[in-house]
């Protein structure tokens, strides 16, 4: 089934407003509200981790009381009282089981919710599920077809523990301690996330997908990735979000860290629509995320796709840093606000190697009150010789009070570069819509059809499950825009 | 079939239509002829239900139910198509999409059950053969890059598609020469039925050459001024509309 031709799945959707927004009511296990040196500890001892990880924390902890939160992003949202949250929540039952069998049925009914069986069903797709519920990964499916292939792919706190040198080596290589106010927070206080290595010469033989989800209320979720591709292998991850409807907001400071060694290639797509608060603007998650790559050997390739339809506030830009010559960077953007949602998004393509290329492509839709910034910086640095970056800056506004912005960087300090950069900001226009509309679709049907058009190229870039569940997330994000 | 009464409309805050009164019988072609700004379009756009159009006043009875009561798209469940003057470009959705997702929206409005994929295609392929609608033309994004001809012949394929009770052909003929414009008059003409009126509209005599129509009828400023056989277009040809236009408002 291509992409553009699910419409009768979108169809369905519509209506459905914000259907992952239930609480699954299970018990859980969470360190004492607020944020110091001990709940650090806590963390650290709750998953038994090693002396280092624990003074890697420690430190992180440290730097990050001496940091002050940015503001220089186009979002206004009220002040963050970080000793107002827990650092870690987990349900209390996982402690004890090893197999599926064992899961809390209760959890397994919200995974079910979300549309991702841990089951059988997905060995049929291809798909192996690592599924983070709040702090714990509860379940890692598809072990034994990975191990076949040298493939790691497990839980964060597993790998501290069973891959420690591995992780040692990589961890915050690309994405350092210091590195901003919130990824120095999620260095301190990261309760779990994916750890992926593929060796040398092996194409992953299937998606790799990570569903995260929040769940405990007043819980910040800080996940940590780490993904490694060994010279010339190939992985596709997949992080799908969504979070349940709250009142208050809740934060997210998520760490993605990418390295791709010579001639190695990494595709990292996200789904994100974690629950973007009411149409009056109140509750929602905030998205604040740090995601860099590091295309470290020669003629390796990082692939950033992401779909943001989701939260009240997305901070969020992910990078490439073109160290190997011959390295490309990509860059696939949707980012979809509505009512009072505020985006501000985009990329860094950092170029150091020669022959260094790069690929921005950012589709900003803007509906209700929203306000959609897309922000990307292109930097060639002296050494990188004929270095390549094209970009491409779309915006769409759908009624008269939303905003879009493009603030695009470019800084070049090597006379060879050559850099493009388009950007077209549109409306979508009444024609359109009645044109639409006498051919018999409703508006919201018509809205999402011009703007699944209006993000084709992007969608494109999703693996092919991912992207007709993104289609119809289009279509739902934007319900009540029009009419 | 159709019945417009008295029907005072504007666009803004101008009132367009006039009083406008016709009757449309099943199974005829009627044609509309008239001078520019006489109020062809805003009829058309009044039929479809256009947002901005606003009846002020009249009626307009469609199979015994008030057509005014309907939203757009149920109008077109209800087998009321409108072929545009301008066919509007929608980038990034392939023409085929296009023509699944209205076709399956109409169906589902009215209940029955929707088309997959291959059916659709194979209907539409079976439909554009006899406009020489190519699979390529199907593959590109609607109406994107098409010519003029193209972006006519693909609105027939539609009317041929939806299988309307009621067509409105609004322009047709605007920006086709010769061979393109034969080429889609004989797709509406194949259309023609018993079951199915169609409503043409044209400032040319020429279409009509193409496309004979059973009533003609003369808008002129906002009302009818004049009605007649086929031979009326031969007429306005040798007068103009001159005289017409000068009805007083």
């Amino acid at each position: 089934m291509s992409a553009d031709t699910d419409t009768k799945d979108q169809v369905a959707a519509l209506g459905e407003k914000y259907k992952y927004g239930f609480v699954t009511d299970i018990e859980m296990d969470k360190a004492p509200k607020g944020l110091n040196a001990d709940i650090v500890r806590f963390i650290s001892a709750k998953k038994d981790e090693p002396e280092w990880m624990l003074e890697w924390r420690l430190a992180a902890f440290r730097r990050w009381g001496e940091m002050t939160e940015p503001n220089w992003a186009r979002l206004r949202y009220n002040k963050i009282d970080y000793q107002d949250a827990y650092y870690y929540a987990a349900p209390k039952s996982t402690e004890k089981y090893k197999d599926l069998d064992e899961v809390d049925p209760k959890l397994l009914e919200t995974y079910k919710k979300l549309g991702i069986p841990l089951s059988e069903q997905k060995m049929l797709a291809g798909v192996a599920v690592d599924a983070v519920f709040d702090s714990v990964s509860v379940a890692t499916t598809f072990k034994g077809k990975l191990n076949e292939a040298g493939v790691i792919f497990c839980p964060m706190s597993e790998a501290i523990r069973d891959y420690s040198d591995l992780v040692r080596k990589y961890l915050g290589t690309v994405v350092p301690v210091t590195d901003n106010f919130f990824a120095t927070l999620n260095s301190a206080v990261f309760s779990d996330g994916t750890f992926v290595y593929v060796p040398k010469g092996v194409r992953c033989p299937m998606e790799l997908s990570t569903y995260f989800r929040i769940n405990a209320s007043q819980t910040g979720q800080f996940e940590r990735t780490l993904i490694v591709a060994d010279e010339g292998s190939y992985v596709s991850y997949l992080e799908g979000c969504t979070a349940p409807m709250r009142d208050e907001n809740q934060l997210h400071a998520a760490v993605v860290e990418l390295v791709a060694l010579e001639g190695a290639e990494i595709k990292y797509s996200t789904v994100q629509n974690w629950y973007p608060g009411d149409e009056n603007g109140k509750g929602g998650i905030y998205n604040f995320v740090t995601k860099r790559g590091d295309c470290r050997g020669a003629r390796s390739k990082i692939s950033w796709t992401q779909v943001e339809t989701g939260s009240a506030i997305t901070w969020k830009y992910p990078s490439c840093i073109l160290r190997g010559d011959d390295s490309v960077g990509e860059f696939y953007s949707i980012a979809i606000t509505n009512n009072y949602q505020q985006a501000d998004t985009g990329t860094k393509m950092i170029h150091l190697g020669k022959n260094t290329r790069s690929r921005i492509i950012s589709k900003g839709i803007s509906a209700g009150k929203a306000q959609n910034t897309y922000r990307g910086l292109v930097s060639v640095h002296a050494k990188a010789a004929n270095a390549r970056n094209y970009t491409q800056c779309d915006s769409l506004l759908i009624g008269s009070q939303c905003g879009a912005h493009t603030v695009p960087y470019i800084e070049s300090r090597n006379p060879t570069a050559r850099l493009e950069h388009e950007a077209t900001t549109s409306k979508i226009a009444e024609d359109q819509l009645f044109y639409c509309l006498q051919r018999g679709l409703t508006a919201e049907e018509a809205v999402a059809l011009i703007v699944n058009g209006f993000c084709k190229e992007v969608l494109q870039q999703l693996p092919m499950e991912f992207a007709v569940e993104a289609q119809k997330l289009v279509g739902i994000s934007l319900e009540g825009s029009v009419g | 079939m159709l019945e417009i009464k008295n029907l005072h409309a504007n666009v803004g805050d101008k009132e367009i239509l006039k009083g406008l009164t016709l009757t449309i019988e099943t199974g005829k072609v009627h044609a509309i002829m008239g001078p520019n700004g006489s109020g062809k379009s805003t009829l058309s756009y009044v039929l479809a239900g256009r947002e901005g159009y606003t009846v002020t006043a009249g009626s307009i009875t469609y199979n015994g139910e008030d057509l005014l009561a309907l939203k757009t798209e149920e109008r077109a469940a209800k087998r009321i198509f409108l072929a545009m003057q301008y066919p509007v470009e929608i980038p990034g959705v392939t023409t085929m999409n296009f023509l699944k997702t209205a076709l399956n929206a109409q169906r589902r409005a009215r209940g029955e059950s929707e088309y997959d994929a291959i059916s659709i295609l194979k209907l539409v392929r079976a439909k554009a053969r006899v406009l020489q609608v190519n699979e390529e033309m199907l593959k590109r994004a609607l109406n994107v890059g098409f010519s003029g001809g193209e972006k006519k012949r693909l609105e027939i394929l539609q009317m041929s598609l939806f299988e309307p009770k009621l067509a409105v052909l609004d322009e047709t003929d605007s920006g086709l020469d010769i061979d393109a414009l034969k080429l889609v008059a004989e797709g509406v003409n194949a259309l023609r039925s018993p079951e199915r009126s169609m409503l043409v509209i044209t400032h040319y005599q020429r279409l009509l050459d193409y496309i004979v129509p059973d009533r003609i009828h003369v808008l002129a400023n906002g009302r009818m001024v004049a009605e007649g056989g086929k031979e009326l277009a031969h007429e306005l040809e040798a007068t103009g509309y001159g005289d017409l236009g000068k009805v007083p408002a």
